[in-house]
């Protein structure tokens, strides 16, 4: 079975301004099968926005592959949608507009467009038909005239996500999507979310530093930290120091985020990654997902 | 609503306020002038400007048999607004400056040591490649404000959030699309400000042009009756650019607020 996804042996390294290379993203290694929402977490600054970045294909790895479908990822496509934490809609254009954008885009270029008015004009009812049901289902259909601004930062979010899923991606992107909402509006977009996914059969990669929503959210939870050890003297840059299933079904009921099981999980993952105090060696991760793999350079990890 | 109605008068009044001191003190100071010397031709009184503008719009001129403020207005108008015409040229160029660094490499240090050229200094040059028409004047306008709408332009597109431009890309939109359906519409109103805020610059050059070579225009009537010193017609006629331009200004401001409402609305 191919994977949708599939990173190997990725290095990312930055220069400083000082002109000094460090690593970011030391070796990751991932698969990831369609159907799965794959939530990110880890300490800030471990390169969780890094990783996601390399899946969008916004920025290219230092070394190693990327593939999408067997394919190397080189740019933003189509089939990678993506929901940003700020500056997610195109402020000119009124919601309905901005959630038809890319189905306008994608059948008629500029130059097409403009010869072909009368085509495009019979189109654009079809795409503004559909684009009200998805403004229906994301519950905002009485804003379709409205402009961004006049949009609260939640109900944006939501219109960011049909916006993206009207394209019906093969997955979908989110770098942090809840982190500017107030707690409330948060739990109530978590919901929509896991409703999103539960009906539409979708592939989500989900960056976030809240463990809760990770663990909540997730079927599969990544946790990505700077905070291990390895016999490598010079030892920089983040791995994947932990992949693992979240028990259970999917999606989680709501009461899930108050059991036993996910503070377990919670307590878990705090131990194995965000205590820059308490390391472990790369021989101790739990990566005991079924689609979990490393390759390992012995400079790291010699077992002998 | 009676608080609105009053505020409105109130406002109406503070805005002409300075207009209305202006006016008055000028008055006073043409006034003392004249009772020491009635033959002043340097501030002439309210009464001899209106006469002066009287005789230049509404009275043919004695030997072509035109009306010069409207001939003069029409010349130096047609010079601006083709001027106008060729800075959609300069957005495009900033446009595409803005969103291919390979574009941006090629043409900003280049854009941007033109703009550093004093325009006024290539004027006698201009005047000997183009000869005295209208090209060499509507080029020293383009050579004052093209670079500087061109470079402007180019530094709202890149001031756009990158994540708008990754997002238009995930969703389907080609590099004409994202220029055209995505960033112009969104740098518009601010491009359109800036460019009112030039039409100073270009009337300034407008008016350097045509104080050298023309046959007609604002700023030519100007420099030719400068000789006589004819003041009660030198001030319509700068009064009269000036509301011109205000006037341009303004429309340009409204259109702005009207059509952009998501702009204003911020």
């Amino acid at each position: 079975m191919t994977h949708l996804l599939h990173l190997e042996d990725v290095y990312v390294r930055y220069t400083n301004p000082k002109g000094v290379e460090f690593t970011v993203l030391n070796d990751i290694d991932l698969k990831v099968s369609s159907g799965e929402f794959v939530s990110v977490v880890g300490p800030s600054g471990c390169g969780k926005s890094t990783l996601l970045r390399l899946i969008l294909g916004s920025e290219p790895p230092t070394s190693g592959k990327v593939h999408f479908e067997g394919q190397t990822i080189r740019e933003p496509g189509r089939n990678r949608g993506i929901v940003f934490q700020k500056y997610s809609l195109f402020p000119h254009l009124t919601v309905l507009d901005n959630v038809i954008y890319g189905l306008d885009a994608e059948a008629f270029g500029f130059v097409e467009g403009l010869f072909r008015p009368f085509k495009r004009r019979q189109a654009r009812k079809e795409f503004l038909e559909e684009g009200r049901a998805y403004l229906d289902r994301v519950g905002l259909l009485e804003s379709a005239d409205k402009f961004p601004h006049q949009l609260s930062g939640g109900m944006q979010q939501r219109v960011a996500i049909a916006q993206s899923l009207i394209m019906k991606p093969q997955i979908l992107l989110m770098d942090e999507p809840f982190g500017a909402l107030d707690d409330s509006t948060r739990q109530e977009m978590q919901l929509f979310m896991l409703e999103c996914w539960d009906k539409a059969d979708m592939t989500v990669f989900f960056v976030t530093h809240d463990l809760e929503e990770a663990c909540f959210l997730g079927s599969r939870v990544l946790l990505l930290s700077q905070f291990y050890e390895s016999d490598n003297p010079h030892q920089e840059g983040s791995k994947i120091v932990t992949d693992i299933a979240v028990p259970g079904e999917h999606p989680k009921p709501t009461a899930y985020k108050y059991s036993p099981e996910m503070n377990q999980l919670i307590e878990k993952i705090r131990r194995e990654g965000l205590n820059p105090q308490q390391r472990q060696h790369m021989k101790d991760f739990d990566l005991s997902h079924r689609d979990a793999f490393r390759t390992v350079d012995p400079k790291d990890w010699s077992p002998s | 609503m009676k608080d609105s109605k009053y505020k409105k008068i109130t406002n109406f009044l503070l805005a002409s306020s300075l207009f209305v001191l202006a006016i008055i003190a000028y008055a006073i100071t043409a006034h003392v002038r004249h009772k020491e010397n009635p033959k002043d031709k340097l501030v002439p009184t309210i009464s001899q400007i209106i006469d002066g503008f009287q005789r230049v719009a509404f009275e043919p001129d004695r030997r072509t048999d035109e009306y010069r403020l409207v001939l003069d207005t029409v010349a130096s108008l047609k010079r601006f607004l083709i001027s106008l015409a060729f800075l959609v040229l300069a957005v495009l160029l900033g446009l595409y400056m803005g969103l291919f660094p390979l574009v941006n490499q090629v043409f900003h240090f280049f854009v941007l040591f033109f703009d550093k050229i004093p325009a006024l200094a290539l004027l006698p040059i201009l005047f000997i490649v183009f000869g005295l028409g209208e090209v060499s004047k509507i080029a020293l306008i383009l050579l004052g404000v093209f670079p500087t709408i061109v470079l402007d332009t180019c530094l709202r597109v890149e001031g756009l959030p990158r994540q708008q431009l990754i997002k238009a890309r995930t969703l389907g939109s080609s590099n004409t699309q994202i220029a055209y359906r995505v960033v112009l519409p969104q740098i518009l109103p601010a491009v359109l400000d800036t460019i009112r805020l030039n039409f100073k610059a270009m009337i300034l050059f407008l008016i350097a042009g045509e104080s050298l070579a023309a046959t007609a225009g604002l700023g030519y009537r100007i420099f030719v009756v400068r000789r006589y010193i004819a003041m009660d017609i030198i001030i319509p006629y700068v009064l009269w650019m000036s509301l011109l331009a205000f006037l341009a200004d303004y429309l340009v401001q409204l259109w702005v607020r009207k059509r952009y409402t998501w702009n204003t609305a911020k």
